[in-house]
């Protein structure tokens, strides 16, 4: 049987989820030996417009020809999967969307401006194209790609695991640092897949794999101001990284401030 | 003891595609040790396992034979999740996990030398194909048999033709109706509840064995009690999500019982309180 | 004269020598990230002394005071569970053959003869509980059979206890090797099985004195004195009032994060994965700790019969404190608190217990 074809695309990020692929160690061999890696330019591969099995897109549309790149990897693709936060809601970079001031930070931040190509909205994957499976994260980790890829070689759609960091931490045995120390987490809200990282080393979770099944969002909020977060900390603790995830942009967006409106804002989380 | 959670092997001997997404899998243990699992009653249901995929609960239709006259297991599955729509792709030769028999069947012995009447709505027909066979195959044992199947639509009927041959045997009446039906459909348009007032039925002499959606199941109990069958003359087979089997997971919980293990086959008195509550 | 039963603290450490000796992993509590945990214990010194704790709704602080006490909580934020239920465990593998057949391997661990010092009264009768439901499952089987348990009565209950309105605690009533009373300057000592017996017979034990023993009394009865109490209400009718508007009251207040049902030592649902190995060869099939509040744990085929918090909070409580009544004898609740002082936003399942036996008054 041939071995299936996959790609790994990059668009507006950081690169870091795909380190999930090369940080595998060991199982990126054995990774090579189930499948035939076309494109992966991060790992020397460069065949843009293979036809594969799985692609795998890493980053969010922030560019005109980004538009256009992404419905060729589309097209080129059966079985498509987002990984990371900014591929599939927005992530860091999609905070511009928030104020709507689009042209002006572009004005103020670069020399040359007109050389910039940017589209005024930063975008998820899945509002251009259709997304079969989305691994969310920043960054996503190695067990929720080999999990995927392992589901789709025995031919089933893999686990959309969707339940929260709470349930999780409590599986680690995890002490809550929410009840212990008054410290405002997102863990109630978020998905899990990261295994309860941050908690089990003592701090918060600030919500980078993104809203879980049910996430009670406004509830969390009303609790973050119980615990005396300022309306802007509340905004940032659900904007910051998946600030495209409707059940977070609802609840951060209450709370919200643009900072072009107001320049002191910010600063007070953390 | 055997260890409840863990599956034994067992061989796809066919499949048979029974409708778009309905199949039925013809299996055969593959351990001679673990024939005790044959044993499985009317009702009663195994867990099928797909290699690296995961379990799930399949209620049982029937034991058959083969060319050489080996008892083979029949589950008969529709392909709607992960699990079912993988075991949907297997072929005859492949392995499977199995375990099982688990849950209560339906009351047999207490069946015997009364009518039976097996009313059964929309996919939920397995069990009752189960309890069916069952009577046909030993014949003697009962009285009058009443079989009652309703479908949504007229295409959603299985096994017409068995149903056909059923409603030619001696002492048996079949009345079939569709919520929806399509041109040709020679039976009653409507619901089910319509065909169980036509019944003549001996209400101190029959068992009602039901088994389908909800609130189907809970429109028959109260018009066979309308039409005075006792309360504890009727059993429903009902349906929850079943991860251990074993009563261990909770998942099956209705109320106080475990579908799994005090069920799936539960007497109506016991369930007649909680059905219809939203949320249980 | 009364029988020798008073162990001094300077003497607690030949408890635990003695069970290090005859052959038991000693587990107990310790102050780690702010909390009391049960974790593998090498001598006395690691014990909370001193250690005092503040409980509310949604809140869980430790004190530290020059006291020389060693027991002066109530409890952390699990009970025994996870020592017998295991958070996450492979419950089989299957390997698949090169002929297509497969060979599926039972996994069970054995674990090592444990002995946990510091149990609750409200936690053994938790473990009772989740004995008589995990009945028949050879994995939490052989992890139970493996401990020893040694009671300490709670001196301290914390102001989300009501164990002495449940009558589970704040003594241990049963299920125990060794009680232990823990006074200023020592402990009193009673067995509850052969095993405690024979430990207690090879400690250096003192008679109490008149003193001792009017503190033990003195103390019983303080501990007794608890702010929170299980109101009247009558379970049977609790799964009957799906209607009540104090269901959606809690679906407002309620983050359905499950933690109430984590930090339950009653609450046993799991779900059951499947994790195979990238080669394709091996399959490992495993449980988890699952909770009522996940979307997984009503769902069927395409439906969730409980979509919603609202219906998974009502199925919580209905179950924890009215079918539990039908399945296993009595309520699910042994009164410990955790899930009042452990829920992030601190509902008090109490209140509306209070609430809902209103209605049956009415």
């Amino acid at each position: 049987m041939a071995k299936p074809r996959i790609a790994v695309h990059k668009f507006s990020s950081c690169d870091g989820c795909q380190l999930a692929f090369l940080n595998l160690g060991e199982a990126l061999l054995q990774l090579n030996e189930q499948v035939e890696i076309l494109h992966f330019l991060e790992a020397g591969m460069s065949d843009v417009s293979a036809d594969v099995d799985i692609a795998f897109v890493e980053g969010s549309l922030s560019t005109p020809d980004e538009l256009e790149r992404i419905r060729q990897v589309r097209a080129n693709s059966q079985y498509l999967i987002t990984i990371g936060a900014c591929a599939t809601s927005g992530g860091l970079q999609a905070l511009r969307n928030l104020d709507g001031h689009h042209d002006e930070w572009r004005d103020a931040i670069y020399a040359q401006p007109e050389f910039i190509h940017t589209l005024k909205n930063v975008v998820p994957i899945a509002s251009e194209v259709k997304v079969d499976l989305e691994l969310w994260g920043c960054p996503v980790n190695s067990v929720q790609i080999l999990a995927a890829v392992r589901a789709l070689l025995f031919g089933v759609a893999p686990v959309d695991d969707r339940d929260r960091v709470c349930l999780e931490c409590k599986r680690q045995q995890t002490v809550c640092v929410m009840v212990t120390q008054g410290t405002p987490c997102m863990g109630p809200v978020t998905r899990t897949g990261c295994g309860a990282l941050c908690p089990r080393f003592g701090r918060d979770c600030y919500g980078c794999y993104g809203p879980s099944e049910t996430a009670q969002s406004e509830t969390l909020a009303r609790r973050f101001a119980g615990l005396s977060l300022v309306p802007d900390a509340i905004a940032r603790r659900f904007l910051l990284i998946n600030s495209q995830a409707p059940a977070f942009l609802q609840a951060g967006g209450v709370f919200y401030r643009s900072g072009a409106e107001d320049p002191r804002a910010g600063d007070q989380d953390d | 003891m055997s260890n409840p959670a863990l599956p034994t092997e067992a061989v796809v001997l066919n499949r048979i595609q029974e409708t778009e997404d309905i199949f039925t899998l013809q299996l055969q243990l593959t351990d001679p040790s673990q024939q005790w699992r044959l044993g499985i009653q009317p009702g009663q249901f195994n867990m099928l396992y797909r290699y690296g995929v995961g379990e799930i609960p399949i209620s049982f239709k029937a034991i058959s034979e083969d060319d050489q006259g080996h008892p083979v297991l029949e589950h008969t599955i529709r392909a709607v999740g992960r699990v079912s729509r993988s075991l949907a792709e297997l072929l005859p030769g492949d392995r499977i996990g199995l375990r099982g028999p688990f849950g209560q069947g339906w009351p047999l012995e207490q069946a015997e030398n009364r009518d039976l009447c097996v009313i059964t709505g929309g996919l939920g027909c397995a069990p009752a194909v189960s309890i069916i066979e069952h009577a046909f195959a030993n014949r003697t044992s009962y009285g009058h048999i009443h079989i009652i199947q309703g479908v949504k639509h007229s295409a959603d009927l299985l096994w017409r033709s068995r149903y056909e041959f059923w409603a030619q045997q001696p002492n048996t009446t079949v009345l079939m109706a569709a919520d929806v039906a399509a041109p040709g459909w020679p039976w009653y348009s409507g619901r089910v509840t319509e065909l169980i007032k036509r019944l003549p039925l001996k209400p101190d002499k029959t068992l009602v064995c039901c088994c389908g959606p909800e609130p189907m199941m809970q429109a028959s109990a109260e018009q066979l009690i309308r039409q005075h069958v006792p309360a504890e003359s009727i059993w429903l087979s009902m349906e929850r999500n079943m991860q251990c089997a074993t009563g261990h997971c909770g998942h099956c919980q209705f109320g106080s019982d475990f579908i799994c293990h005090d069920g799936p086959v539960i007497p109506y008195p016991r369930l007649c309180g909680r059905l219809g509550l939203e949320g249980v | 004269m009364s029988a020798a039963d008073f162990l001094p603290r300077s003497s607690l450490s030949s408890l635990i020598d003695l069970l290090q000796q005859q052959g038991y992993r000693v587990v107990g509590p310790q102050v780690i990230d702010g909390a009391i945990l049960y974790r593998p214990l090498q001598q006395a010194d690691q014990l909370p002394a001193g250690i005092e704790q503040i409980q509310q709704p949604g809140q869980y602080r430790l004190i530290r005071t020059q006291g020389p006490r060693l027991f002066s909580w109530a409890n952390g934020p699990q009970a025994l569970k996870p020592l017998t239920f295991a958070p996450r465990e492979t419950l089989w593998r299957s390997h698949l053959q090169a002929d297509g057949s497969l060979r599926f391997e039972e996994v069970i661990e054995t674990t090592e003869p444990t002995a946990v010092l510091g149990v609750r009264g409200c936690d053994l009768a938790a473990l009772s509980l989740q004995d008589q439901h995990f009945s028949g499952d050879p994995y939490y089987q052989q992890r139970r059979d493996s401990l020893l348990l040694i009671a300490v009565d709670c001196s301290h209950p914390a102001d989300t206890c009501f164990c002495a309105s449940t009558g589970d605690g704040p003594d241990a009533r049963a299920g125990y090797d060794l009680a232990l009373v823990e006074l200023d300057d020592g402990y009193r000592i009673r067995a509850g099985s052969p095993k405690g017996q024979s430990l207690m017979d090879n400690l250096p034990l003192d008679a109490a004195t008149p003193e001792q023993q009017q503190q033990t009394d003195e103390q019983h009865q303080k501990a007794c004195q608890q702010q929170r109490h299980l109101p009247a209400f009558e379970p049977s009718r609790l799964i009957h009032q799906g209607q009540h508007p104090i269901w959606d009251s809690l679906a407002e207040a309620c983050l359905s994060c499950g933690n109430c049902t984590s930090v339950c030592p009653s609450c046993f649902c799991f779900s059951e994965s499947e994790v195979p190995e990238l080669d394709g060869t091996t399959s490992g099939h495993q449980r988890q700790w699952d909770s009522c509040f996940s979307e997984g744990h009503s769902y069927i085929h395409g439906h969730r019969f409980r979509p919603d918090t609202k219906s998974r909070y009502r199925q919580w409580l209905t179950h924890k404190f009215g079918s539990w009544v039908e399945q296993y004898g009595r309520s699910g609740c042994t009164g410990c608190g955790r899930c009042i002082s452990w829920c992030p936003v601190g509902i008090d399942p109490l209140e509306a217990l209070t609430e809902l036996g209103r209605e049956d008054v009415e």
